[in-house]
């Protein structure tokens, strides 16, 4: 039994039912999952590593075969039965795999070579994808040639080409230096909406995942915890796993009587009534404030350019971190007093101990 | 360490001698009239004729042969080299092991236990496919090491996900990206395969009948019953034929093992 | 494919299927012939694999760590005899060490080694310098020099750094070198065919006993041994020096 998801607008295009996958030896990498896509939107699977987004990806292109019974419908047609080669969905590798004995432009055409189009109609989608994709500069290169960027342009490219019903991407940013990754992340996000494709992604970089995805789904051991929109999910996590994967909230702790959290350094007030929950904040809603109900001991200060990192003891039952922004900030072994709005509070479910 | 530098390079230039003179000797003494009296008798390439008139039809065995175990190794190397790099496994390498097993057996008991199971069957016995059949059993490890060792070194796998991903069925990715991807391995692989089979002796004397006389074999005859300045000529064709062999393969190996790096 | 553990199982039912049956290996080690050939084998293949071990890697180490003009054309020479028959081996000896060879000319008298055992000692060395070097070349160009260069730093002289450092990382690919130089001595034949005119080689000997005797049953018997005898030296070896490779850490 897995989560229903109905996408507010457009046309659903994509339909997974009952997917799960047991491996032989019983270990089980996905529960039954079921998942809904929109045309044309683009779905990101975040989570860390093992948590199954890899196997559910590969099971869409076909590159894996899920347990009977599962479902794989496109536009009401199942693909369940397909093999890779008539799926008609285009991938973009984590490692990129483009082919070393073919030029950029064979690459590219590659697919539609497999479509047995005439030569004429395959160089001239060769070429309006080139320069969609800005690579004219590299268009005669060997694949050799290539930087990081431009191979992952290809590789975008290629799996374009031959209009595919579908998109998929495993860790497209992933295998680029940081520095590059920011910049191509913006690029890649407009690419896919000139596209106007519909497509999944899998990462497991929260940053990645925001800039590019109109929908998120955290996955954790084979399941997916919850999915919606990054400001869904960043606001108003349902799980403690959500809360913490997704925008690092930390756990306070402490006690919940009524609608009143008590910490060890003081006590705050909550937003509703919480018996039985557990209390979480993120550390940019944790705030410096000389009359603040709770007291800590500040044990480390990091600059960080635009704000301070302080890291509080006797706080909360842990080290708890505060984002701060100003100009100057308490030393290390002093005291200072902190606040933390009600609405910051996040209050959760404790998680369900895995069988 | 310089006495120890001094050292290791007699080491080295002595053996080098100890390998070339003897090659340099043979080649002079091909072309010389009269090997007792050396360069002085002069320079001649009756030998060398003679030789052809005497061996012509072994020279030729041998390089039909080596084609015809070329094609073989190709045919069953490459696709078991593909088959081997597809599913690293248990029995995969058990596989593999079997595949090498005429490597460590010397060539000798692999020619006896040859004409024990098929000697019997005369017709086979006494074709040149009988020795065929040892040259294959002997190089085809050479040609799948070659070809697997190149393809494992190319994260196969992932590429061939990326042609299917494209619309490619299995045969036209062994086409597109398995065999031009393996191409450094298959060539490497080629020339061992064909300057082995030329060179190949141990199997061969054992198999060979004396309608079918390998070059390798002409030569054995050649250095019990020949003068001398004969069977220096027939060696120096020898090495005209497999020097660039050897060259040719040493480059394409080192290409090869760039790939792997 | 199948052709070959059915040769083999063959190979070992032939051996006893002669009149003596399975006797016939209580038979070849009581018959000195056979037990001297068997033992002459054994040394002179062990008396190879020594000196090529010792000559290859200086060479190898060589040649690997000096660059100078003329390198490849010295490395082409001594990888040549790869491509090189027994038979044309037995020839190049022959040529050195034979009645009208090189030694016998440049120092007129009895110079004449070819058809002895150092003769064929010789021989089988022409094959396996070759051999041994380039495994040896390999191993050694893949040592990173960084960790000498460490324990030179730390005060370390050269040759203790060649003792602790160079040769058990070389181990293995020496090992491995020894052991194929070993295993192909033991088995080789057309070298002996061409130099053994008087001496008796496992191989030679069990040659005569196929075509001259007609003695299949022997002949496959002998073939047996002979694998089993280098199977089993191996084995040795391997225990013995993996021990100490351990030890040395």
């Amino acid at each position: 039994m897995g989560q229903r998801t109905r996408p507010e607008d457009n046309a659903v295009t994509l339909t997974l039912r009952n997917i799960a996958k047991t491996y032989p030896g019983g270990n089980r990498a996905l529960f039954p999952i079921d998942l809904d896509v929109a045309e044309g939107e683009i779905v990101s699977l975040l989570g860390p590593s093992g948590c199954g987004k890899t196997t559910l990806l590969r099971i869409i292109a076909g590159l894996e075969t899920a347990d009977s019974g599962a479902e794989i419908r496109f536009k009401g047609e199942n693909m369940a039965a397909l093999p890779v080669e008539r799926r008609q969905v285009g991938m973009v590798f984590q490692s990129y795999a483009l082919f070393p004995n073919m030029s950029v432009r064979g690459n590219i055409g590659y697919g539609l070579k497999m479509q047995g189009l005439p030569r004429a109609q395959i160089d001239a989608r060769v070429d309006e994808v080139i320069s969609l994709c800005r690579l004219e500069p590299c268009a005669g290169r060997a694949i050799s040639a290539l930087s990081g960027g431009q191979r992952q342009r290809v590789a975008l490219a290629r799996a374009f080409a031959p209009r595919p019903r579908l998109l998929l991407l495993d860790e497209p940013l992933s295998a680029l230096d940081a520095v590059l990754r920011g910049a191509l992340s913006d690029e890649l996000a407009a690419l896919l909406r000139a596209f106007g494709i519909t497509a999944i992604f899998v990462t497991h970089d929260q940053d990645e995942a925001m800039a590019l995805a109109d929908r998120l789904a955290v996955m954790s051991q084979g399941r997916v915890a919850q999915i919606g929109t990054p400001e869904a999910l960043y606001r108003s996590p349902e799980t403690s796993l959500v809360a913490r994967f997704f925008g690092n909230a930390l756990p306070l702790g402490g006690r919940i009587e009524g609608a009143m959290l008590h910490l060890p350094g003081g006590s705050l007030p909550l937003a509703a009534p919480a018996m039985g929950k557990l209390a979480f904040v993120r550390a940019e809603d944790v705030k410096l404030a000389p009359d603040g109900p709770v007291t800590a001991r500040v044990k480390a200060v990091t600059f960080l350019g635009t704000h301070y990192r302080i890291a509080f003891t006797g706080a909360a039952a842990d080290e708890l971190f505060c984002l701060h922004q100003g100009t100057s900030a308490p030393r290390p072994g002093e005291t200072a007093r902190l606040t933390i709005s009600p609405q910051s509070i996040l209050t959760l479910n404790p998680e369900k101990s895995v069988a | 360490m310089r006495i120890g530098k001094v050292l290791q390079l007699s080491v080295t230039l002595l053996a080098a001698a100890f390998l070339l003179v003897p090659t340099i000797m043979s080649v002079l003494a091909g072309l010389t009239v009269n090997y007792f009296q050396g360069v002085r008798s002069g320079l001649t390439l009756q030998w060398v004729v003679k030789v052809w008139e005497l061996y012509a039809g072994s020279i030729f065995l041998s390089l039909g042969l080596a084609l015809a175990c070329l094609a073989v190794t190709l045919v069953i190397g490459v696709p078991a080299a593909y088959a081997l790099a597809h599913n690293p496994g248990r029995a995969s390498r058990a596989v593999e092991e079997f595949i090498s097993l005429p490597l460590a057996i010397p060539g000798l008991a692999l020619a006896l236990a040859l004409l024990q199971l098929y000697g019997s069957y005369r017709g086979f016995r006494l074709s040149w496919t009988f020795i065929l059949v040892g040259h294959v059993l002997y190089t085809l490890p050479f040609m799948v090491r070659s070809v697997q060792s190149v393809l494992a070194a190319i994260d196969l796998k992932t590429l061939e996900e990326g042609a299917a991903s494209l619309g490619a069925g299995p045969a036209r990715r062994f086409v597109d990206i398995v065999v031009p991807n393996a191409l450094p391995g298959i060539l490497a692989g080629a020339l061992t395969v064909v300057m082995l089979s030329i060179g190949e002796f141990n199997l061969t004397w054992m198999l060979h009948t004396p309608y079918l006389k390998t070059l390798p074999v002409g030569l054995a005859d050649s250095y019990a019953s020949m003068r001398l300045e004969i069977a220096s000529a027939y060696t120096l064709i020898f090495f005209v034929m497999i020097v660039p062999l050897l060259l040719a393969m040493q480059w394409a190996s080192a290409r090869a093992q760039r790939i792997t790096q | 494919m199948a052709f070959l553990p059915l040769a083999i199982a063959r190979l070992i039912l032939a051996s006893g299927e002669g009149e003596a049956g399975w006797a016939i290996y209580q038979q070849i080690l009581q018959t000195p012939r056979y037990l001297i050939s068997l033992i002459q084998t054994v040394l002179v293949s062990l008396a190879v694999t020594i000196a090529a071990l010792a000559v290859s890697t200086t060479a190898g180490l060589f040649l690997t760590r000096n660059r100078f003009r003329g390198r490849s054309v010295l490395l082409s020479i001594l990888t040549l005899p790869l491509a090189f028959p027994g038979v044309v081996v037995g020839f190049m000896i022959i040529l050195l060490g034979g009645r009208q060879g090189l030694f016998n000319t440049v120092f007129p008298g009895q110079v004449v080694f070819a058809y002895s055992i150092f003769g064929l000692f010789l021989g089988y060395l022409y094959f396996s310098i070759p051999r041994v070097l380039l495994t040896v070349m390999a191993a050694a160009e893949k040592i990173d020099p960084a960790r000498e260069e460490a324990a030179r730093t730390l005060g370390a002289p050269p040759h203790l750094v060649a003792r602790d450092l160079l040769f058990p990382a070389l181990a293995p690919a020496l090992i491995a070198a020894g052991e194929i130089a070993f295993a192909t001595a033991m088995g080789v034949f057309g070298t002996a065919f061409t130099l053994a005119t008087n001496i008796d080689v496992l191989p030679m000997v069990i040659y005569t006993e196929f075509t001259s005797s007609a003695n299949i049953a022997m002949a496959a018997a002998l073939s047996v041994m002979l694998g089993m005898v280098t199977r089993a030296i191996l084995f040795v070896a391997r225990s013995f020096t993996g021990a100490t490779v351990v030890a040395g850490g």
